[in-house]
């Protein structure tokens, strides 16, 4: 279990409270999607997908990116229990929505990358330390109740 | 090849990405070392030897070399494989770097770019790159066996 310090979730409630949820969560989407454009297999009904410009003004990419980072909003608040707050999530993206969990270390990669544009100097290497452990335990947490 | 030369876009996208670092390539890899080395510590594993508080001489110093390695790089997007033929040696049969680690300094390198040049870092641009960082991660393991 991924144990973090006093001073990474402060450093991470730091970051958090200074994202626009909405607008971070259709751009770390988006750019899954561009950057790495075979995970657009679980959106084949999100509409127009045909290029960059395209995918980063989806509506529906937008929508659903606000609400993957939204959740992911839960994981600021439980890190000291990332498997329990993340228990039925992880039944539904392997019941339900047939994800390969490789996916959740992509987002997770592509929401620091995000985090870097929007911070610059103030993503420092120990900030950026804080977040990627965020963003393994919770793709860890993801994968847990998978069968 | 290894990285389709009938991606004109691609090409200049990284051409142009590395030139936004100007003078800074080096000191751009020294920061994605360190970034590796604090968010990955697993990679550390292959400096024992090296003083890993911020500012090291070591870390910059090889920071310098990976930064003049990958404009190497970007000078022979249509030749890699010839161009980094000696370093393709190197991490085969010296260093035998696992092939994972490719992954996490590429991304860092990633991170470094973003927060230092957000306004060039464009979804596109980010592909370009990423893409560049993985071509560039093939050719380093394509002698490993």
């Amino acid at each position: 279990m991924v144990h973090f310090t006093a001073e990474e979730k402060s450093t991470i409630l730091s970051v958090w409270g200074k994202v626009n949820v909405e607008e971070a969560g259709g751009e770390a989407l988006g750019r899954l999607l561009v950057v790495y454009p075979w995970t657009q297999r679980f959106f084949d009904n999100f509409g127009n997908l045909s290029s960059p410009s395209a995918i980063m003004g989806n509506p529906k990419v937008k929508a659903h990116g606000k609400k993957v980072l939204t959740s992911f909003g839960e994981a600021v608040k439980n890190m000291d229990n990332l498997k329990g707050a993340f228990a039925k999530l992880s039944e539904l993206h392997c019941d339900k929505l047939h994800v390969d969990p490789e996916n959740f270390k992509l987002l997770g990669n592509v929401m620091v990358i995000i985090l870097a544009t929007h911070f610059g100097k103030e993503f420092t290497p120990d900030v950026q330390a804080a977040w990627q452990k965020l963003v393994s335990g919770v793709a860890t947490a993801l994968a847990h109740k998978y069968h | 090849k290894v990285l389709s030369a009938a991606h004109k876009n691609n090409i200049n996208n990284i051409k142009a990405a590395w030139k936004a670092t100007g003078g800074h390539a080096g000191e751009r890899g020294a920061e994605a070392l360190e970034r590796m080395f604090l968010s990955f510590p697993t990679t550390k594993t292959y400096f024992p030897h090296f003083d890993m508080s911020h500012g090291s001489a070591q870390i910059k110093t090889h920071g310098k070399k990976v930064a003049d390695a990958l404009s190497n790089a970007v000078n022979h997007l249509d030749d890699m494989p010839t161009a980094l033929s000696a370093l393709s040696d190197l991490h085969a049969h010296k260093l035998r770097v696992d092939p994972v680690n490719f992954k996490l300094l590429s991304h860092c390198l990633l991170v470094t770019l973003a927060s230092h040049h957000s306004a060039e870092f464009t979804p596109v641009v980010h592909t370009s790159l990423d893409k560049f960082f993985a071509a560039v991660s093939t050719v380093l393991t394509s002698k490993y066996r």
